[in-house]
């Protein structure tokens, strides 16, 4: 049996009369690495300070293995690792002094739970008397989920933590997510990046604080309603003009560069579709199907 | 109490990497002292004089050497016109002119009457006033030493100034800028450190995590106790080998009444940061709020009992102006306990206060 690690009732959140967040509800599974998809000020922070009780709902329930975020909080903070947007180290302390300092408020030491730590530790202890301030963006991430780690929690919270990180360090990054939900730890993890998405067990995308679907990163693709190609000319620019003007169009985004382009099913006519391009003088055209990946899903739902 | 104390650590580690807050923390206090002990004071030493003697009589000459051998005067120029009066004024060195009346020992043997004139340049009054004084009293005394053994009607009355002999602007600015500085490093020092944290988004962890918001108030106020414990005993020790202000009381009750300012400052601070979100707001907050009254209404510079009294009741609710009557009352009178009890308990009941509207006003979440 599978057992819920958060449960969240209709929650809403609201800053004046602007909801951030409009009756959410979703549950989590123990050990599940699960992700919240979304463009900045979708609601993902709000989400996430109300579940790590740095906020109160204005309406409906959650609860963190089982506590209550508002009654339980006491409790409810012990048992969890979470790593704010800005990563929460100080500048002006070492490496070391910043994984001792939260060891130490949070009631344990490095040396005891070395073992949780050292496969993303280890990266950055050669330069442990450096100050965090003179740390690279993935490396300053590193030491923050470290941080995050050090009191061995059951959960992890993790708002955007590859936000202005390199792709390296992001691919890293998600390999040692990985490898922690191995080791029984439930992540909740919040990115913009749709194609991080692809990596979590399942995913919520999230838009103006409702939740647009929940399922697995290939329910999401399965789910894609239309046929996807993926259009390329020497003039990306008037391209995209160029097909949003295409008749039976749904819609039309630009794909690194690209273009992706959907229509119903079986409505698609290649030969067609060239003959019109060429007649807006677009030559050195590639026309292909594509399977969709979960950013056009993602625009598709927000067009709904 | 582990934690507790990882959290004082870590504030030590702030404040010795920080260049500004130490040059803040012990910079200042030394800078400032010496600035008002030795810039700003309003003693009078070496004022330049000028003399029109129209007599140039034994009686003249005395009293013109009796005036430039007090230490106050120093002869600028011998006038030999009235004309010349004027035009010295005006290049503004000359503070003060005294002119003798033609025969003045003669008129004085005779008629037991004559006339000196002091004028004075009163384009500052206050200067110009004590400047007066000083000559008169200079004049007065020759005139009393020359009647010596005459039957003339005399009182004298003998003058002694309590406390502070010499008239020293420093006794004055000691206890003062002690409180003023304990009060900006107290109050300002953790407002920005408390506020800092919120900025830099190191608060969401810190309530995260398992301290209690009560330890996370004390492990930031405590070095800061130390701290400007040590800056009070700085200022009292400079106060005392450069200034020569004399300690007559208890030292231990004096550095228990700074502890216990300190601690309301302290306190103050606290408020200040729980009210506030940013260390821009906080800094000015604590600038505008703490600094001008406690330089203006708490008698350090100006006498509480000659402003409006709207400001006279201002001024009763500036705990400053509790810590200098008590350090004045200490270091310059030598008091013992049972004359400042009062002002004490005021300042425990100010720090009372502050805590516990802080402590009530520390939010467990972020909003």
């Amino acid at each position: 049996m599978t057992q819920v690690s958060i449960s969240v009732k209709a929650v809403t959140r609201k800053y004046g009369t602007h909801p951030a967040l409009d009756a959410i509800s979703f549950d989590v599974k123990k050990g599940e690495l699960f992700g919240f998809i979304g463009p900045d000020g979708a609601g993902k922070t709000t989400l996430f300070r109300i579940l790590t009780t740095l906020l109160l709902p204005d309406e409906g329930e959650a609860t963190v293995e089982g506590l209550d975020v508002v009654k339980d909080y006491k409790k409810i903070r012990r048992i969890i690792g979470y790593m704010p947007g800005k990563f929460s180290l100080y500048m002006d302390l070492t490496v070391e002094e910043n994984l001792k300092f939260y060891a130490t408020i949070f009631g344990t030491t490095i040396e005891e739970n070395y073992h949780l730590i050292k496969a993303i530790y280890s990266q950055i202890e050669p330069f442990r008397k450096r100050k965090a301030g003179q740390l690279s963006g993935g490396m300053k991430q590193k030491l923050a989920l470290s941080c995050a780690l050090i009191h061995k929690p059951v959960l992890l919270f993790l708002d955007e933590p590859t936000t202005g990180v390199d792709a390296v360090s992001r691919m890293e990054f998600w390999d040692m997510l990985k490898r922690l939900k191995e080791g029984g730890i439930t992540i909740l993890v919040s990115t913009p990046y749709m194609d991080e998405a692809s990596l979590c067990d399942r995913v919520a995308l999230i838009q103006d604080g409702k939740i647009l679907q929940l399922s697995t990163p290939q329910q999401v693709v399965d789910h894609f309603p239309y046929e996807l190609y993926n259009v390329s000319s020497g003039d990306i620019y008037n391209l995209l003009a160029d097909l949003r003007n295409y008749p039976g169009m749904m819609s039309c985004y630009a794909f690194g560069q690209a273009a992706h382009i959907s229509f119903i099913k079986e409505t698609f006519r290649e030969t067609h579709l060239r003959d019109f391009l060429k007649e807006k003088e677009h030559n050195q055209l590639t026309i292909e199907p594509i399977n969709p990946n979960i950013e056009d899903c993602f625009m598709e739902l927000m067009n709904r | 109490m582990k934690r507790f104390w990882g959290f004082v650590i870590k504030e030590f580690y702030h404040i010795f990497r920080d260049f500004r807050t130490l040059l803040i923390l012990f910079g200042m206090p030394a800078v400032q002292l010496l600035l008002f002990g030795y810039v700003i004071t309003n003693e009078i030493k070496d004022a330049r004089i000028a003399i029109y003697d129209q007599s140039k009589d034994e009686v003249t000459r005395r009293i013109s050497e009796k005036i430039l051998s007090s230490g106050y005067f120093l002869l600028d120029k011998n006038l030999q016109s009235i004309q010349e009066i004027e035009p010295v004024f005006k290049k503004g060195k000359v503070k003060l002119v005294v002119v003798y009346e033609p025969k003045f020992a003669e008129k004085l043997q005779k008629t037991g009457v004559a006339n000196v004139q002091i004028i004075s340049d009163a384009s500052d009054p206050n200067t110009a006033n004590i400047l007066v004084n000083y000559a008169q009293g200079i004049i007065n005394n020759y005139l009393v030493s020359i009647n010596i053994g005459q039957v003339t009607m005399q009182i004298i009355p003998e003058i002694r100034m309590q406390y502070n002999p010499e008239l020293k602007g420093v006794f004055m600015f000691v206890p003062g800028i002690m409180a003023m500085l304990l009060m900006l490093i107290s109050a300002l020092m953790t407002s920005l450190s408390i506020t800092r944290e919120k900025e830099l988004g190191t608060m969401e962890l810190l309530l995260v995590s398992p301290l209690r918001p009560i330890q996370i108030i004390i492990g930031k106020v405590l070095p800061y106790v130390l701290l400007a414990f040590a800056d009070a005993c700085i200022i009292l020790l400079m106060g005392k080998f450069v200034f020569g202000v004399p300690i007559q009381g208890n030292v231990i009750l004096l550095l228990a009444e700074s502890l216990l300012f300190i601690t309301m400052a302290l306190s103050l601070g606290i408020l200040i940061s729980s009210i506030t979100s940013s260390q821009q707001v906080a800094m000015t907050l604590s600038l505008v709020a703490l600094m001008l009254p406690t330089i203006l209404l708490s008698g350090f510079i100006f006498p509480i009992e000659n402003m409006p009294v709207v400001l006279q009741w201002l001024c009763q609710a500036m705990p400053p102006k509790y810590f200098i009557t008590i350090i004045k009352a200490i270091m310059l009178k030598g008091n013992s306990f049972i004359f400042i009890w009062k002002e004490t308990l005021i300042l425990i009941g100010f720090t009372t206060l502050f805590i516990l509207i802080s402590v009530k006003k520390f939010n467990i979440r972020l909003a």
